[in-house]
């Protein structure tokens, strides 16, 4: 097992950060009205942890004995649709972003099947159940219609809990019928509290202060992301001494890699060949957002002071058309064009100036 | 062991529609349990309220459409309303709600009204809880959530309302008026909630307060007011999760107007501030602020312009904030600038509105408000 699921912290006391909001979370578990709750924040930041131990807290041990189904589901037009579900006796979790467009038949049906039973284990401490809706902020717009009366008929025996990483893509109605749990990035200091921690329980000796910081600054405050490379560190280097060289996911490299190619030349052949590159990126399942932002990252790095917030403005505006249009690749592309013109706009007004004033 | 979830344990009873209302109050959150019972209850929609007091007197009602942001009582209204005219035992009878949830495709709409319409009503107007009930000779069909419901469907609507107008009303409820045809939406008497006004909220969360025996000071609600924008729903869950907090600590404590904030997602004025000062803006450290402390992990002092930006935004998004968030009191801190002049003003107040579009449309947060920061920095330079 990695150590980041190994040891992860099970009840809301083993928590390490935001102790406050573990005090919150716990007085809420402890009365039996219970609210609906959207937990947002970055990834990383720990927000599944502090749902299962919420969970933990509201039915105790017994939810932690899981099982993993594959339920078939059938859209109105006799699709089949497959999706995963984790489950206790006294929850159910499920990502239904992952069946795209259909979501809203998995939600209308998993929770009308919910909503319906009684919990049936007479000695749970919870009359509801609760059910763990992932990546609620890819939710279709009548997925979270389907939500919204459900959430409130089905109150007496249900609860959900909504798990994502900003709010701006939920409806109002749904944000008006949870709790918001804000769950923020730990900070460097608490995050070396946690590496510090792992190190110990994992026997590994003590984890230099340097490595630490180095480890901590490379995941900007995603813990999980911070933990794995910890462990990854700890195999290539056991006592992670010297200058530790942390290595970069491939896609990321890829993506600067298209970053500096955007920068070493402006032509038509070159907008080709990163189109290839663009479409590899795709095909690989990385979302386009992070795609276009770490490009972008990239390139802001290797340009004149005067470009770089044109450069993100465009990178802004791309983005959010190619969440309205059909066709990421479009768009993506549409921005490496408008990123090449301006460069060589840069380099070629500087030749003008250059010119008049006599040089 | 207990069965499991889906299990087809003859022993899971399925609950019967009526059973569901029988809950304990103590297990239900204030939301429900506090849910209007009559629409005398309904807080400050008192226009709409007088005109179906009357409704409840005549034998006659009309179709209506109900619209208004979230929380401001439409289900509850029709609800209630549908409650008093028909009395407990005829409700099921009488009375349909198909919501988003329900499978709208036309045909299946279709079908469960024609199903529905099909049998007379007949009056029984004493009820089993010993009340009278006017009883009137027709049925409710409410549709719930209505905007959610394609075009197409909406147009087949129509003809389903004129089919069976002699004997059925309906209740369209919704978020955006705009969103229903004008064809149906000009066979209803349209019934505007607005967000409660704070008078309606104070007196109502006072009312629920006293019941559930929480203390609440004046600062309190005001905060519940101006973090809950008219949605009452709102209010009560951050009052609730309020009061079980400060039941839960020990010894117990007060409620305080921080707390409210903190539950509601309100971005500390430090932090707002902070913001605001690397873009060039300057504000004076307030009152409010010296006992919040700065953000963690501030950007290192040898950051510069667009770099020092960059750090700053995304120091920001680590902590959370959702961006409409931080736009909204990024926005007001601008606006009610003492030292900006105008200009500089309505350069900031564009750059916000589109920002705030594009949030809407989905756009990714932190690019967006990264956009912001370098917009306004270049507007108040
Ligand atoms: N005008 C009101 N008077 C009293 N309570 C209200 C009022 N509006 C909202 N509430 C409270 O908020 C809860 C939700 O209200 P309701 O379901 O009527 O909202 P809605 O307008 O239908 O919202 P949505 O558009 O999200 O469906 C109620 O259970 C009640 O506790
Ligand atoms: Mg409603």
């Amino acid at each position: 097992m990695l150590w980041v699921d190994q040891y992860r912290p099970k009840t809301l006391k083993d928590l390490h950060y935001h102790e406050g909001l573990s005090q919150r979370l716990k007085s809420l578990a402890a009365s039996g009205d219970f609210p609906h709750m959207l937990f947002y924040g970055p990834s990383g930041a720990g927000k599944k942890t502090r749902i299962a131990c919420t969970l933990r807290e509201l039915f105790g041990p017994g939810v932690e004995k899981l099982k993993i189904d594959q339920r078939v589901f059938l859209t109105p037009s006799r699709k089949k649709l497959d999706v995963n579900i984790v489950q206790s006796n006294y929850h159910i979790e499920l990502t239904p972003s992952e069946v795209g467009n259909y979501d809203r038949v998995v939600i209308q049906e998993i929770l009308k099947e919910i909503a319906q039973t009684q919990q049936v284990d007479l000695n749970a401490k919870q009359r509801f159940k609760v059910v763990i809706i992932n990546e609620a902020d890819s939710l279709s717009r009548d997925a979270q219609a389907a939500l919204r009366r459900t959430m409130e008929k089905y109150m007496s025996n249900m609860r959900i809990i909504l798990c994502a990483n900003s709010t701006s893509r939920l409806i109002a109605p749904i944000k008006s019928r949870c709790l918001l749990i804000r769950v923020a990035a730990p900070n460097h200091k608490e995050m070396k509290t946690v590496l510090e921690y792992v190190a110990q329980s994992a026997r590994a000796g003590k984890i230099p202060d340097e490595a630490a910081e180095d480890i901590v600054r490379d995941s900007n405050g995603n813990m999980r992301k911070a933990i794995l490379v910890f462990e990854a560190l700890k195999m290539q280097t056991p006592d992670l001494s010297g200058p530790l060289s942390i290595a970069k996911p491939d896609w990321e490299t890829y993506c600067h890699k298209v970053g500096d190619m955007i920068l070493q030349e402006q032509t038509p052949q070159r907008v080709m060949d990163v189109r290839a590159k663009l479409y590899e990126l795709l095909s690989h399942c990385i979302p386009p957002t992070i795609i276009i932002k770490t490009v972008a990252e990239r390139v802001v790095q290797g340009v004149d002071e005067s470009l770089k917030a044109d450069i993100m403005h465009w990178a802004a505006i791309y983005e959010n058309r190619m969440r309205i249009g059909s066709k990421k690749i479009y768009h993506l592309e549409a921005w490496v064009v408008k990123v090449m013109s301006l460069y060589k706009h840069f380099f070629y007004d500087m030749d003008m100036s250059g010119f008049e004033d006599g040089f | 062991m207990a069965a499991n979830f889906f299990s087809a344990n003859p022993s899971t009873k399925k609950l019967g529609k009526e059973k569901e209302r029988v809950v304990d109050p103590n297990l239900q959150p204030w939301v429900e349990k506090y849910r209007p019972k009559t629409i005398d209850d309904v807080s400050s929609q008192e226009h709409i309220v007088a005109v179906l007091e009357k409704t409840l007197n005549s034998t006659n009602l009309p179709h209506m459409l109900f619209y208004g942001p979230p929380g401001t009582g439409k289900t509850s209204t029709i609800l209630a309303l549908s409650r008093q005219l028909f009395g407990p035992d005829n409700f099921r009878t009488r009375v349909l709600e198909l919501n988003a949830s329900d499978e709208r495709g036309i045909s299946i709409v279709r079908e469960k009204i024609k199903n529905f319409a099909r049998q007379t009503p007949r009056a029984q107007t004493v009820a089993s809880d010993g009340k009278t009930y006017p009883c009137p000779p027709y049925k409710i069909i409410i549709l719930d959530e209505a905007d959610s419901m394609t075009q197409d469907a909406q147009g087949a609507l129509r003809r389903i309302m004129e089919t069976y107008a002699r004997i059925t009303r309906f209740c369209l409820v919704c978020n955006y008026v705009t969103r229903i045809i004008e064809p149906l939406a000009s066979r209803c008497s349209k019934f505007r909630f607005r967000p409660l006004d704070s008078s309606s909220t104070t007196t109502r969360l006072q009312y629920i307060a006293a019941t559930e025996q929480v203390a609440v000071t004046p600062p309190v609600i005001s905060t519940l007011i101006s973090t809950s924008s008219g949605d009452l729903r709102r209010a009560i869950t951050y009052l609730q999760s309020a009061a079980r907090l400060s039941a839960a600590s020990i010894p117990p404590t007060e409620i305080t107007a921080r707390d409210i904030q903190e539950i509601a997602g309100v971005v500390p004025d430090s932090v707002i501030n902070g913001f605001a000062r690397t873009l060039g803006i300057d504000v004076p450290a307030g009152v409010d602020e010296s006992g919040d402390v700065e953000m963690a992990d501030a950007p290192n002092g040898s950051l510069r312009g667009f770099e020092l930006v960059q750090e700053k935004v995304k120091a920001l998004m680590r902590e959370g904030y959702s961006a409409s968030q931080i736009l909204t009191q990024f926005h007001d801190l601008v606006i009610l600038h003492p030292t900006l002049n105008a200009r500089q003003k309505s350069n900031c107040a564009l750059i916000m509105a589109e920002a705030d579009k594009a949030l809407c449309d989905g756009a990714d947060e932190e690019l967006w408000i990264l956009e912001v920061a370098l917009r306004v920095n270049k507007a108040v330079a």
